[in-house]
């Protein structure tokens, strides 16, 4: 029967040792302790149930065990302070070189494309041993990217994006699930990441219908949309040049400074007026509601890939992969 | 012939024979009777709730949704939530209990403000209909917590109308803490001093300034929800200019103090049995009673752990994360000293005794897997997830529910004069723990394994825990059904239970049982401490 009852979930990211150390300590802590209190319950309940000739002594107090029974939980709990903290805050800063993913939830479905242009939905081919970020939002409510396997949580919000990183140990289908109710198919906003060979993934990657990589869509849309009009790349036009932003310390017209991430490149498309560089007039129009996260996330691809070094090639390039004895806890890989 | 007349007992006058007839009810400023509609309307509200409860777990026994669908079983526990915190557990033990006993614990003849009183109880009443109404044309399905922009902007249910029953139910809870914190400062008896409070007056106090300065934020919230929902505002969605952590903010700072709502009486009721059934002095009462208000005051400064992956900076998460654990710290205190204070006691085991050992182990648990969650690297995993409903349950029924049945056994005697049936008052103790722990603890795992929260359907690899859970809750159901049946028969067939059946030493017990209206016959003059049990009798008189 117990072969029924799982009692953790694989661990495939290196996330997933550093939790389950983590619960496990937690275990022990907390049900030493529970237990310690349960059996006072219990053998005081039965020592000392009223009976003939029992008496109760009367005891007003110990400041001796008012600080013991402070002091240590309190020890305890900076510990699980600390080392929940170190656990989260390598999980919260995403590696400089790790591959990309853009993920676009919607109720009830999620859309994700490679910066090569393959989208898929509800499933994420990544390769093994290698650091994935996956930037994300929402086109209405929020939503949560979870995958147990994996040990990683991050809500998906409308209006904003957020990041995650993971980076795959182990090959194999694993679940995704939407972890912020949505609504009604909340339930059926589920998936699956593949995590495979590269080579595999490499292969999957070419052989996916493509219609070019997502910064050569941006840059069409960008075309499209008359943004070079202003935004121009050999001189200055009435937009600030956006070769070599992405990035970049942006100083605005009221004093301020901002880094030119995603967040800030797609707010400066939707609500161009709230952050306007210094120099230039507040004149650009509002691209609110006419083009898609989609569309936004490929003009974001786009106007990074004006930072990067010329490209090496416009065709799909085999991808390639890091050392996987560099990478800790990829021996695991079989 | 004559002496048949003797034999007929004079009864003394108390506060139910005082006035008969519906109007004597419904107009009545005696916190006593009040207490009682309170406890009436509570136990209907309690059990609608419980119904939810019961469809979601009848539904989550098979991984297809196959008894309901989609859209019903997200109303299931959206009014599951909403009737079980706001109508059930925030009124729950301060409307009741901390109503009838709060005067009378320090030699008062009634609240500061008898009338407000009563307007508290026709506000709640008229909340709790709305919301009655709104369950009856539909329901909402937002989940309890309202997250916006799908409150504000993608759900079609009667959010409006949900959220104004809320919010008016919000006046009900401030307007009992205002009476309780002056009532608490004005009315104590000549030599009452605040070192000789019972501590269930102590975590009353603390409760009712959570409730006076948290409701309003939840008031100002749904406000909010309801303007953008109405006039499209942008507050809380993206879409037309508004932020969507922004209600998360204002939601849980309301609503993690509102967990300290309900817990803190929970704590009130545990001080005065665990002393009582020991027949001793509380170990430590300046620590327990400072607790209390370090819970209170730390309480505010937690809410956004419930953000940890909601989008706010890593260092916000890492500052709300060390303040969780200074929170856990008085809790523990608590935990600690009712121990403590069963040691060398002599313990008589009643019905009430039970339930308190029975809270002690299900916060304690309750607790320490709060330690889990405020441990960032965890809840990342977990935040979300079944392990989050366990925990929250544990808490608040665990804690809350068993508590509250703790002190109505305990001072239902004191409450209709008449004792319940003590044995199967014991067999309901054990089999609302046991159900209890059937029902809650699978949840722990599936939730580590990864199931979420609000699925309506799930894969098929939970199945098992979520069959073991399900039947635990037919256990407790039967363990909450009971105390109704036998309670409501010990009103009419409970045998007579006398001014003081425990021997407890607090107030409530020097007066008659049913109270006279005005509570005692003159007022007393205090000249001990609280739990001073050495001057009580050594043994519990009733019920052996």
């Amino acid at each position: 029967m117990f072969q029924n009852i799982p009692l953790w979930p694989e661990r495939a990211s290196t996330f997933a040792n550093n939790v389950d150390a983590l619960y496990v300590f937690l275990i022990l802590v907390t049900g030493f302790f529970t237990l310690l209190v349960f059996a006072a319950v219990a053998v005081f309940a039965i020592k000392y149930r009223q009976q003939p000739g029992h008496e109760a002594t009367q005891i007003e107090g110990s400041y001796a065990l008012e600080a013991t029974w402070t002091l240590i939980p309190f020890g305890l709990f900076m510990i699980m302070f600390v080392w929940g903290a170190a656990v989260y805050m390598n999980e919260s800063q995403p590696p400089k070189n790790a591959m990309d993913v853009f993920v676009v939830g919607k109720q009830w479905m999620w859309k994700l494309q490679h910066p090569e242009g393959v989208r898929e939905i509800n499933q994420l081919h990544v390769p093994v041993g290698r650091d994935v970020r996956l930037t994300m939002i929402s086109q209405d409510v929020i939503h949560s990217f979870f995958v147990p396997a994996f040990r990683v949580k991050t809500d998906v919000l409308p209006g904003r994006y957020t990041t995650l990183w993971f980076h795959a140990i182990k090959t194999g289908h694993f679940n995704l699930f939407c972890a912020e109710y949505c609504g009604t198919l909340h339930s059926g906003m589920i998936g699956e990441i593949i995590v495979m060979d590269p080579a595999e993934y490499a292969a999957w990657l070419s052989g996916g219908s493509s219609e070019g990589s997502m910064a050569s869509n941006g840059q069409k849309t960008f075309n499209e949309l008359g943004c070079a009009t202003c935004h121009r790349a050999d001189t200055q036009g009435r937009g600030p040049n956006l070769v070599g932003l992405y990035g970049k310390t942006v100083q605005l017209d009221n004093g301020s400074t901002v880094v030119a991430d995603e967040n800030y490149i797609r707010e400066s498309i939707i609500n161009p007026g709230s952050k306007v560089v210094s120099g230039f007039k507040p004149i650009m129009p509002t691209f609110n509601g006419i083009v898609s996260e989609e569309q936004l996330l490929s003009l974001i691809a786009y106007v990074k890939s004006l930072s990067q070094p010329p490209p090496t090639g416009t065709g799909l390039k085999p991808v390639t992969v890091n050392a996987p004895s560099a990478m800790p806890g990829a021996k695991k890989v079989q | 012939m004559a002496t048949q007349a003797l034999t007929v007992p004079v009864e003394r006058e108390n506060y139910l024979n005082a006035g008969y007839g519906v109007k004597s009810w419904l107009l009545t400023t005696d916190h006593k009777r009040i207490a009682i509609l309170y406890l009436i309307s509570i136990t209907l509200m309690f059990f609608i709730g419980g119904f939810f409860a019961t469809m979601i777990r009848l539904e989550l026994l098979t991984p297809q949704g196959d008894l309901m669908s989609h859209d019903t079983y997200n109303k299931m526990f959206t009014m599951h939530g909403i009737v079980m915190v706001f109508f059930f557990l925030i009124p729950s033990i301060p409307a009741t209990l901390g109503n009838f006993l709060i005067p009378m614990m320090i030699g008062a003849k009634d609240l500061a403000f008898p009338r407000i009183n009563l307007l508290s109880w026709y506000i709640y009443i008229v909340s709790a209909a709305l919301m009655i109404y709104v369950i009856l044309t539909g329901g909402v399905d937002t989940g309890w917590t309202f997250y916006a922009p799908f409150s504000t902007t993608y759900s079609n249910t009667n959010v409006l109308l949900a959220g104004i029953a809320i919010f008016i139910n919000g006046f009900s809870s401030i307007l009992t803490g205002l009476n309780f914190i002056v009532t608490t400062h004005r009315m104590r008896a000549p030599g009452l001093t605040w070192n000789r409070l019972p501590l269930f007056v102590w975590s009353h106090y603390a409760t009712s300034v959570i409730q006076v300065l948290g409701t309003p934020v939840i008031a100002i919230t749904l406000a909010l929800v309801a303007i953008e929902r109405v006039w499209h505002v942008g507050i809380f969605d993206p879409k037309v200019g508004g932020d969507p952590v922004l209600f998360q903010h204002l939601f849980w700072f309301y609503s993690h103090p509102a967990v300290y709502i309900m817990i803190l009486p929970s704590m009130a009721v545990m001080s005065e049995i665990i002393t009582c059934f020991s027949r001793k002095r509380i170990f430590g009462y300046h620590f327990v009673a400072l607790a209390s208000i370090g819970i209170a005051v730390l309480g505010f400064l937690v809410w956004a752990h419930h953000l940890f992956v909601a989008g706010i900076s890593a260092y916000a998460a890492l500052v709300f994360s060390l303040l969780s654990y200074f929170v856990a710290v008085p809790s523990a205190i608590k935990v600690f000293n009712w121990t403590a204070t069963m040691y060398k006691g002599s313990i008589a085991m009643r019905t009430p005794m039970l339930y308190a050992m029975g809270f002690i182990g299900l916060f304690t648990m309750g607790g320490m897997t709060g330690l889990f969650l405020a441990a960032l690297g965890i809840d990342a995993h977990v935040t979300d997830t079944y392990f989050v409903i366990a925990h929250f349950h544990f808490i608040m029924v665990g804690g809350a529910v068993m508590a509250y049945l703790a002190g109505i056994h305990f001072w239902w005697p004191k409450i209709t004069g008449r004792m319940y049936p003590e044995a199967w008052g014991k067999i309901a103790a054990g089999l609302v723990f046991i159900g209890f722990n059937l029902t809650f603890l699978p949840q722990f795992v599936l939730g580590y394994v990864g199931m979420t929260r609000r699925y309506h359907e799930y894969k098929p690899e939970f199945q098992v825990l979520n069959v073991l859970s399900s039947a635990g809750a037919s256990i407790l159901a039967v363990g909450y059904l009971l105390p109704l049946v036998y309670l409501l028969w010990s009103l009419r067939y409970g045998p007579l239970a006398g001014d003081n059946p425990w021997a407890a030493q607090g107030l409530e017990w020097k007066t008659a049982s049913p109270p006279p209206t005005f509570n005692f016959d003159e007022t007393p003059v205090v000249t001990w401490e609280a739990y001073d049990y050495d001057q009580m009798p050594k043994e519990v008189p009733v019920g052996s």
